[in-house]
């Protein structure tokens, strides 16, 4: 067999109607219709799933943690985002 | 026109026929349990021959109620000897290689798809409502195995070469699923069963598009396979049902 | 199932575990890593981490993977003889899970950077270790209980703790693997008490299948805590929560009152419980036995390896034909 063996794929799973897609986990794959069998015999043998996504794991662009300082830690101090930051005098309804 | 005990006999025939292949196959499948290829097909494998030992237990359990005996799954499964049993030869032809499962998988499930479909508007309610739920197992089954049996013909030259022996090989064995007794006659005229002219023209036209896909040609072959029906086995079934049957025929009469 | 021989390094790997002793390894990056794990942050497979942490994690993992593949034999050999349909059906479906388990953790190894090619490579030549357990054969359709009932049993404690592991990847691929494998122990349990209820044969044979698995099951724990080399390092680092001795005498108290129940008889002569420390004594295991058995020389070793190896190669032309007609396919789409 080649070196390299057949490429690595993540799969996501739509759980129930309604839901989003979730990554479940990985699994190797010649080609795309594979993965999708694939991931059908491994990841929904308990009725996981209604809906499947496959992709290869090579072509997810991801960040990268060194850079998580500043990608997510600006987020952090626009607290006014967030409706627990807003004081609303008890007695007012609908809010 | 046969009597309604006629009727009921061949009904129950053909239920422990359908039993019968459900179960042989799955036991060839089951040999071939951490001898896949890839650990992904291990997975894929097992998943099919579960399907096979559920439906061999609803056709079972079913035939037992037919039968109005008092036998269970178990006792058809591990009670009875070679020339009681009737699934189609092919299923019990000892294991080759993955080229081998491949082939024996799509030959024999491009015919029960189309068999478990038209049962699935026979005029015997259980029957009908097992093969609803065997047919969309079955569909899933032939999508992986056609996948493969195209990628093995198409893959290099040594796995085109090996595949086409064994279609070569296993072809004779697909004249048995369309050999109609009178057990077929009756499905067909008094259940609404399949019509197996008509599932034959279907099956011909199925797999010459597949192999025409894989890359391959059909078989030349005339060699004609019989007799799986009235019992009669290859040698191999023998040693199959032996030890399958082992731990009852040590035991008899405990549970487990 | 079954992490155990968790402590076997390489020789290879000891050579590194000096050097990184002396190793210029940022010291304000590995205070940051230690202070993130003892706050109960998961390291995820892109984060920085000590070449020792993931050389660890990349050995626990693939040898966890390993023993779910191997552990596939022991039961797979009854998977033809099983005595009914049903325990057909159950049986088949549990050494699925174990090719399933084999796979998740193989894909939680991978994001450490190692091909599952590697790991496999690693197997088939007998650097990377298994679980001793499935070096003992199946004689009886009891030991397919005895399997499911003790050797699972004792997976279950060295497994359920690592769902808290401090590396994401295999804490969640951990917590897939427990929910799956509820059932394993129930089933294996289950067969016992159909046998020891059974005839006088069949009661035989399941006291028969704990004389045999017992000890064995035992021993999965891995070497006592006094001879267990980097237990310490593990613990502190999160991947490890219990030590092996802890997670034995666990197993010991929560399992005697099953047998109990059973009927049957554990083959120690010192097992007794002891009212003052509230657990059951028991007699020493074979350590001889144990470290033979993990050297290669069990009653099973050869087999096993000899049986992989074989699936391995008969399936390269599958693997192949899969690759080639993939780029003859992507060579097509792109004309």
């Amino acid at each position: 067999m080649s070196a390299k063996g057949w490429p690595l794929y993540e799969v996501f799973i739509r759980t129930r109607a309604g839901l989003s897609h979730r990554h479940a986990g990985s699994l190797h794959a010649a080609d795309d219709q594979m993965a999708l069998d694939h991931a059908r015999d491994t990841y929904t043998r308990r009725m996981e799933g209604v809906s499947l996504w496959v992709v290869r794991s090579d072509r997810i662009i991801a960040s990268d943690p060194a850079e998580n300082a500043a990608f997510f830690e600006p987020a952090e101090d626009k607290i006014y985002r967030h409706p627990t930051f807003y004081e609303i005098p008890d007695g007012v309804e609908n809010l | 026109m046969s009597s309604k005990a006629d009727k009921q006999a061949a009904l129950l025939a053909y239920v422990l026929r359908l039993g019968d292949n459900a179960l042989i196959i799955a036991q060839r499948m089951i040999e071939r349990v951490t001898n896949e290829a890839e650990l992904e097909e291990e997975l894929a494998n097992a998943n099919f021959a579960l399907d096979y030992i559920g439906q061999a237990r609803l056709f079972y359990s079913y035939a037992g109620k037919l039968e109005n005996k008092g036998r269970s799954e178990d006792d058809f499964a591990f009670q009875r000897d070679s020339r009681e049993y009737c699934n189609f030869l092919l299923l019990e032809q000892p294991n080759g290689h993955f080229g081998d499962a491949i082939v024996r998988q799509v030959l024999f499930e491009s015919f029960y798809v189309l068999q478990l479909e038209a049962l699935t508007r026979s005029s015997d309610e259980r029957l009908a409502e097992i093969a609803v739920r065997a047919e969309k197992e079955v569909r899933y089954h032939l999508r992986h195995a056609a996948q493969w049996f195209v990628r093995l013909g198409d893959g290099t030259e040594f796995s085109h070469a090996r595949v086409a022996v064994s279609l070569q090989n296993y072809w004779r064995f697909a004249t048995e699923f369309f050999a109609a007794d009178a057990v077929d006659e009756t499905m067909r005229d008094s259940f609404d069963g399949p019509d197996l002219k008509v599932l034959e023209k279907q099956w011909q036209l199925d797999v010459s598009e597949l192999v025409a896909d894989a890359s391959l040609s059909l078989p030349d072959t005339v060699a004609r396979v019989d007799g799986g029906r009235a019992g009669l086995h290859s040698e191999h079934f023998g040693y199959l049902i032996a030890e399958m049957q082992h731990l009852h025929r040590s035991h008899p009469g405990v549970t487990w | 199932m079954y992490t155990q021989g968790l402590d076997q390094q390489s020789s290879e790997d000891k050579k590194k575990s000096a050097r990184d002793s002396g190793s210029s390894e940022d010291a304000a990056a590995l205070a940051a890593f230690q202070k993130r794990v003892e706050a109960e942050e998961k390291i995820e497979a892109k984060d920085w981490m000590p070449d020792a942490y993931r050389r660890t994690l990349v050995r626990q993992i693939s040898q966890h993977a390993h023993s779910e593949i191997i552990g596939m034999q022991p039961e797979g050999n009854w998977l033809t003889r099983a005595p009914s349909l049903k325990r057909k059906a159950i049986l088949l479906a549990k050494v699925q899970d174990e090719a399933g388990h084999g796979l998740y953790l193989y894909s939680a190894a991978e994001t450490l950077g190692v091909s599952r090619e590697q790991m496999v490579a690693d197997l088939l030549s007998g650097k990377a270790k298994y679980s001793s357990i499935f070096n003992y054969p199946t004689l009886t359709w009891a030991d397919i209980g005895a399997i499911g009932w003790l050797v699972d049993g004792a997976a279950i404690m060295n497994q359920v703790p690592l769902c808290r592991c401090s590396y994401g990847p295999y804490a969640r691929a951990m917590v897939r693997v427990c929910k799956e494998e509820s059932f394993h122990q129930r089933q294996g349990f289950e067969i016992m008490l159909e046998l020891s209820r059974g005839s006088e044969q069949q009661k035989a044979m399941a006291q028969d299948a704990l004389d045999r698995w017992w000890w064995p099951s035992l021993m999965m724990f891995g070497p006592s805590d006094t001879d267990s080399r980097h237990s310490a390092q593990s613990m502190a680092w999160k991947i490890k929560r219990f030590s092996n001795d802890e997670l034995r005498q666990k197993f010991v108290d929560v399992t005697v009152p099953q047998a109990q129940f059973l009927g049957l008889r554990v083959p120690d002569d010192k097992l007794r419980w002891n009212d003052a420390t509230e657990h059951y004594e028991f007699g020493e295991i074979d350590w001889q036995e144990f470290h033979d058995v993990l050297a290669g020389n069990g009653p099973c070793n050869r087999e096993r390896m000899a049986k992989r190896r074989r699936a391995h190669d008969e399936g390269a032309w599958v693997r192949e034909a899969a690759e080639a007609y993939a780029l003859k396919q992507a060579e097509r789409q792109a004309a």
